[in-house]
């Protein structure tokens, strides 16, 4: 039986792994290659890495770390910050990534993931999305509009709208990172993943308030969630990705039991 | 010396590190000469069958694949490399593969909307049968896998391994005398895909 993902994010600023609520008050956690190693060894699904300042220092990804990671681990691992370009999606493929995630540029340019797609295949290109809840209106019917660049600007986008369009353009993957709920560790918002999960055909993957074990299993239960992305509730050391799957397995959800 | 065959179907980086993180030398070539005389052959590779068996004739590495894998050296197939080892494909409107093993590949027919295609993750491999590339690996370890379609191997008997989705029961691990053909990806699968490798780079190519 497929088994859902359990996948650590790790947004890294100047080499240094942070964590903050809602982009702000990051405090530093650590080396990015250290603890994709710990979260290796310890059994996580995937990996998500975020270069959280590349996109708004206009510079490319570091690809260095990128190639470190891609030496530390044998699991699929995404790759996000920055990308604008077919030759950038390129060059973190090389080095060793298995995904690239686009979010802001795919706004301002969403050919980029047909081009992506066709390019390099559709399980190559993962969208991040990041919808703060607002009023349900004509131009809003889900009661999410998509933001980009950190939350701070507003799109005029439908998340459902947008997610049916990037997953038509190619997008072979859809995290759905909520603005109300990243970093609160008080759940997942379960109906936005909800809405997006039953409005595409491709997998989504959680993201924004994991805080304990039983959030995993709410969102996969409820939210329809492929797989789910954690944070800051193992960056801390509260949990751990083991103690996580075997509560997750207690309740009836299928992960992977060998690593 | 493992030689990693290129033929503009997909990033070969992992597989290069997959084996690099064991201690193992590859080289990655599209060289005919280089693939024919080869002494343990990968054959990797994503995306459409159709385009991936344009570029092995355009590339000139159809009938030096043949001749390597009826050489009898070990041949490993990943994902749509073990795909293309089949003799055809329902995928770009019917496709003519190598035909290296009986069979064909179909694609997934969900029963459900939450059977997503593609098949996207891990999933256990149960093992019908014991096999070289198996070594110290125990039957329902899991593996990453990531494909839209699946391969249909003619006899039961090239049957290694099978892993269920989307309401069908396929053959993730195919193999025949000197090829064994993975759906899923030893180099994404962590440890349990290294061993899968470590014990490749180990056989023969005998079983």
């Amino acid at each position: 039986m497929l088994t859902r993902r359990i996948i650590p994010c790790l947004d890294v600023r100047n080499r240094r792994v942070t964590k903050g609520v809602r982009f702000q008050n990051n405090v530093e956690l650590g080396d990015p290659i250290a603890l994709a190693s710990r979260y290796y060894e310890e059994g996580c699904d995937e990996l998500v890495v975020y270069d959280i300042t590349a996109s708004a220092e206009r510079r490319p990804i570091d690809i260095e770390m990128v190639r470190e990671v891609a030496r530390a681990i044998h699991i699929p691992f995404a790759v996000g910050g920055g990308i604008a370009t077919l030759a950038d999606m390129e060059r973190v493929l090389l080095a060793g990534a298995e995904k690239i995630s686009v979010n802001s540029l795919a706004v301002a340019n969403p050919a980029l993931i047909g081009e992506g797609s066709r390019a390099f295949g559709a399980q190559c290109i993962v969208l991040g999305m990041d919808p703060v809840r607002v009023a349900v209106d004509a131009r809003f019917p889900s009661g999410y509009e998509i933001t980009t660049h950190g939350f701070r600007e507003r799109t005029g986008m439908d998340a459902v709208a947008w997610a049916r369009r990037a997953a038509d353009l190619g997008a072979g993957e859809i995290v759905v990172n909520s603005v109300d709920a990243d970093g609160t560790r008080r759940g997942f918002d379960l109906r936005l993943t909800r809405l997006i999960a039953e409005a595409v055909g491709v997998p989504v993957v959680a993201s924004g308030g994991a805080g304990k074990p039983s959030h995993l299993a709410d969102v996969f239960r409820e939210g329809l969630a492929d797989a789910a992305i954690v944070a800051g509730m193992i960056h801390t050391g509260e949990f751990t990705i083991p103690r996580i799957k075997s509560e997750l397995a207690a309740s009836g959800i299928p992960v992977r039991a060998t690593w | 010396m493992i030689v990693i065959v290129d033929y503009k179907a997909g990033n070969l980086t992992s597989v290069q590190l997959g084996f690099g993180a064991l201690g193992l030398e590859t080289r990655v070539t599209r060289d005919p000469a280089e693939i024919a005389r080869a002494g343990r052959l990968v054959f990797p590779g994503v995306g459409a069958a159709g385009a991936a068996m344009r570029n092995l004739r355009e590339l000139g590495l159809v009938a030096p694949l043949q001749a390597a894998a009826a050489r009898g050296i070990p041949f490993l197939g990943i994902c749509l490399g073990t795909q293309i080892v089949l003799g055809r494909s329902e995928e770009d409107g019917g496709t003519e593969t190598l035909g290296l093993l009986p069979g064909q590949v179909r694609r997934f027919q969900p029963l459900v909307p939450t059977d997503k295609v593609p098949q996207i993750g891990w999933n256990s491999v149960a093992f019908r049968r014991p096999h070289p590339v198996l070594a110290g690996l125990a039957s329902g370890s899991e593996f990453y896998f990531v494909h839209s379609y699946y391969p249909a191997p003619a006899n039961e008997t090239d049957v290694i391994g099978v892993t269920e989705y989307a309401g069908a029961t396929f053959a993730s691990l195919m193999g025949r005398g000197n090829i064994v053909a993975a759906q899923f990806h030893p180099e994404k699968s962590g440890r349990m895909g290294l061993q899968l490798l470590k014990n490749f780079s180990n056989w023969d190519g005998k079983c």
